[in-house]
């Protein structure tokens, strides 16, 4: 089985703490995997809250993604 | 030949959109990095009346940023400062001094008041507020915030043609666990970033207020100036989000926003001693450690008022109209800062940043503190 690409995009502090803004996963197909994948591989990650989007669209609930989907990772900003 | 000649001259705007301007009203909340920017140009596009709401005032660590204010407004009140120097500057509009904060029981009779909002403050608790204050009063407001090199920007609760819009609930239905989330005066920033994202507001505002162009509804813009990229996400109104938000005016006021930046007004050491210095007689200095904390302080002469004893021992202080509060990291005394605004609500209540681990603490820098 082939294993499809999801692209990461992230912002603000969850950039900041996988000290990278874009990047690739593969063999994921659903935002919670995707969630899931990459708690474990950067643990500091569960005390952030975020939202997620996937090509540009907020989503509010687990949602299957297709090879070469986006997904950005949104945490609030609150700094004025 | 008038100040608004060349945007008259703008296809689609005209007299008929200065007239909207001329005629409509917004409400700024918070002075600082953004809003600083924002008024710069509602006030130079001729808003008919700009409140400027911030209870802050200028330290010397704002002036990177917040470019409506000098030198020599450092201790002055930024709603004050901005007020004065708008009403210097053009004198054909009006511009409403409002120096204290947004709170629940302020919040729905102030945007009353006012045709739109823009949220240019810097915590969470004063963004939830205005949210839920603006849903129900029905008003578009424009949202911006940022971290480090990043924007964000969005118009809240406003659809130019009567469908649902979002509001900030849709985004974040709930405000993050607010340990997280860095300081609101430690995380650095260059000051061209809330420049431009507090500029932005304001275009949002004279888009709405003109009906001319198209505004960010039910989009988030995402700008990041180290990379210069954008990104513009799409959002949608949450079945759910209606219930998160207080029923009515009165709901509204009994709702806990919980902690805020705004609610606490924190000073460097530095700028303590500023304040000592100006008037030593009214001005008390506190330790809110626990008793028997390392290291003892002999100077600046304090009290001793550790946090779990805050409440029985207020009366101490109550006779000064300053009230300087250290800890160890200034993350206590920030805590102190907060109940003692709400109890002593007509006193200067300052943190001190940094607290004694800070490099030009009396613990650190004995020499600049033996003097005195």
């Amino acid at each position: 089985m082939d294993k499809q690409k999801i692209k990461i995009r992230a912002f603000g502090l969850i950039a900041e703490k996988m000290e990278t803004d874009d990047f690739d996963l593969e063999g994921l197909h659903d935002t919670d995997g995707v969630r899931m994948a990459l708690l474990g591989k950067f643990p500091s990650l569960e005390k952030i809250d975020f939202a997620i989007a996937v090509d540009k669209e907020l989503i509010d609930k687990n949602t299957s993604l297709k090879s070469g989907a986006e997904v950005a990772l949104l945490p609030p900003f609150s700094g004025g | 030949m008038d100040r608004f000649q060349r945007q008259i001259n703008l296809r689609g705007l005209g007299v008929d959109g200065q007239n909207k301007l001329q005629n409509a009203s917004v409400l700024v909340v918070g002075a600082g990095g953004l809003g600083c920017p924002a008024l710069q140009y509602l006030a130079a596009a001729g808003i008919g009346k700009i409140g400027i709401l911030d209870g802050d005032r200028v330290t010397l660590s704002n002036l990177n940023r917040q470019v409506l204010f000098g030198r020599a407004d450092t201790g002055k009140l930024k709603a004050v400062v901005a007020a004065e120097f708008l009403t210097k500057k053009y004198g054909d509009s009006t511009y409403i001094g409002l120096p204290y904060f947004l709170d629940n029981e302020n919040a729905i009779e102030l945007i009353g008041q006012y045709d739109l909002v823009l949220d240019c403050t810097d915590n969470f608790a004063s963004r939830y507020l205005i949210n839920d204050a603006c849903v129900l009063l029905n008003k578009p407001f424009v949202q911006g915030a940022i971290f480090r090199d990043e924007g964000q920007l969005a118009v809240f609760n406003y659809h130019p043609n009567g469908e649902p819009a979002c509001n900030y609930r849709d985004l974040y239905p709930t405000p993050p666990n607010q340990e997280i989330i860095p300081d609101c005066n430690e995380t650095g920033v260059l000051g061209v970033l809330p420049g431009i994202i507090g500029t932005y507001q304001a275009s949002e505002a004279v888009k709405i207020i003109c009906k001319r162009g198209i505004p960010l509804v039910n989009t988030v813009m995402l700008i990041n100036i180290f990379s210069n990229s954008s990104y513009l996400l799409t959002i949608r109104p949450r079945p759910t989000t209606s219930q998160l938000i207080p029923s009515s005016p009165e709901a509204f006021k009994k709702k806990d926003y919980g902690w805020s930046c705004a609610s606490v007004k924190s000073l460097s050491w530095e700028e303590a001693r500023g304040v000592y210095e100006q008037q030593p007689k009214n001005t008390v200095w506190v330790d809110v450690r626990e008793r028997g904390e390392k290291p003892e302080l002999d100077r600046p002469q304090h009290l001793l008022m550790s946090l779990s004893e805050l409440d029985q021992q207020i009366e101490s202080i109550k006779n000064f109209s300053h009230i300087l509060l250290f800890c160890k990291s200034g993350l206590r005394s920030r805590i102190a800062a907060e109940k003692l605004s709400v109890s002593l609500s007509k006193k200067e209540v300052y943190s001190i940043t940094g607290g004694l681990d800070d490099v030009h603490s009396p613990a650190n820098s004995k020499k600049l503190w033996q003097k005195k």
